[in-house]
């Protein structure tokens, strides 16, 4: 595992991995789409309206699995001091506050028919709020920590430990729903079993693997600008000590 | 007093937004991840 976390290594794999995930995933996500569009049935409730689950479920999926996942490295990080664990979790962040920030709005816009309203203050839409400022959070404390000192000796975990801590939201946004009142339907897909008919779930997965790997590739592309922007620094850096290092000499 | 809606109104704006949205993300990313790389090797050569 750790072998696969070398920062050369996974560059070679990411050189290919990256345009592939993304090129399949918008085939995926696309087909998927307008399979949900024109092709899938109208609820016998909701009517067409329920065509937006296609769209709402992977983002909301995807939001939650990119704390996950910043969650996970930033444990990674702590204990192990991995390398990549850190720039992975850095790298999650953004297409983590955008899925979010997607499934909160399309929420609302499914919301605004099939409820009556555009919001309600209840456990599952706050709960999916505060991730979204979390992610915020995640965002505004990283770019603080790297512009400190400690940050660029690599000796800064605010950011690992704010990762660690904000994973409490993920069950309370799971839970949610079975925890307190809620105009947000229950799960309709648990571990194994599903209360969806196939003429939705089909595409509803497809569009949920289309949509991670185009999230994966993000993130991949996300990883190899935070490596290559270091890599230069630290280049830049050395050139700057080596043209300083004479003058020094001659002082002394 | 009942409202009455056209549901494919909502299921468009819902999907215009998360298409663009993710599309634009996708481009924002690949576009700055090949700069860094450029300016990557750019100073390794220079």
């Amino acid at each position: 595992m750790h072998g696969f976390a070398n920062p050369a290594r996974f560059l070679r794999i990411a050189r290919w991995a990256t345009p592939l995930c993304l090129l399949l995933g918008f085939a995926l996500a696309a087909g998927a789409l307008v399979w949900g569009v024109f092709f899938a049935p109208a609820d016998a409730l909701q009517g067409d309206t329920v065509r937006i689950v296609y769209l709402h479920v992977p983002t909301a999926w995807l939001g939650m699995g990119g704390w996950s996942a910043i969650a996970i490295a930033s444990f990674t990080e702590i204990v192990w001091r991995h390398p990549l664990a850190g720039i992975a979790a850095r790298a999650v962040a953004l297409p983590g506050a955008v899925f979010t920030a997607l499934c909160l709005i399309t929420g609302s816009i499914w919301g605004r028919p099939a409820w009556g309203t555009w919001w309600v203050w209840d456990g599952r839409l706050t709960s999916m709020l505060v991730l979204l400022f979390l992610y915020f959070g995640y965002m505004a404390l990283d770019a603080a920590a790297r512009g400190s000192q400690q940050a660029r000796q690599g000796q800064s975990r605010i950011t690992a430990i704010f990762g660690l801590v904000g994973a409490v939201n993920i069950p309370v946004i799971h839970y949610s729903v079975t925890w307190w009142n809620s105009l947000h339907q229950p799960p309709s897909i648990t571990m194994g079993k599903s209360a969806m008919a196939a003429d939705f779930l089909v595409p509803l997965l497809i569009a949920t693997v289309g949509f991670s790997l185009i999230f994966g590739g993000i993130v991949m592309a996300r990883m190899r600008t935070i490596l290559a922007d270091e890599q230069a620094e630290a280049r830049l850096r050395r050139k700057a000590m080596r043209a300083q290092a004479p003058v020094a000499g001659e002082a002394w | 007093m009942t409202e009455t809606f056209d549901q494919w109104q909502f299921v468009i704006a819902a999907y215009a937004l998360g298409g663009a949205t993710t599309l634009g993300l996708a481009v924002y990313s690949w576009l700055a991840m090949r700069r860094a790389e450029a300016r990557r090797d750019k100073v390794r050569e220079g």
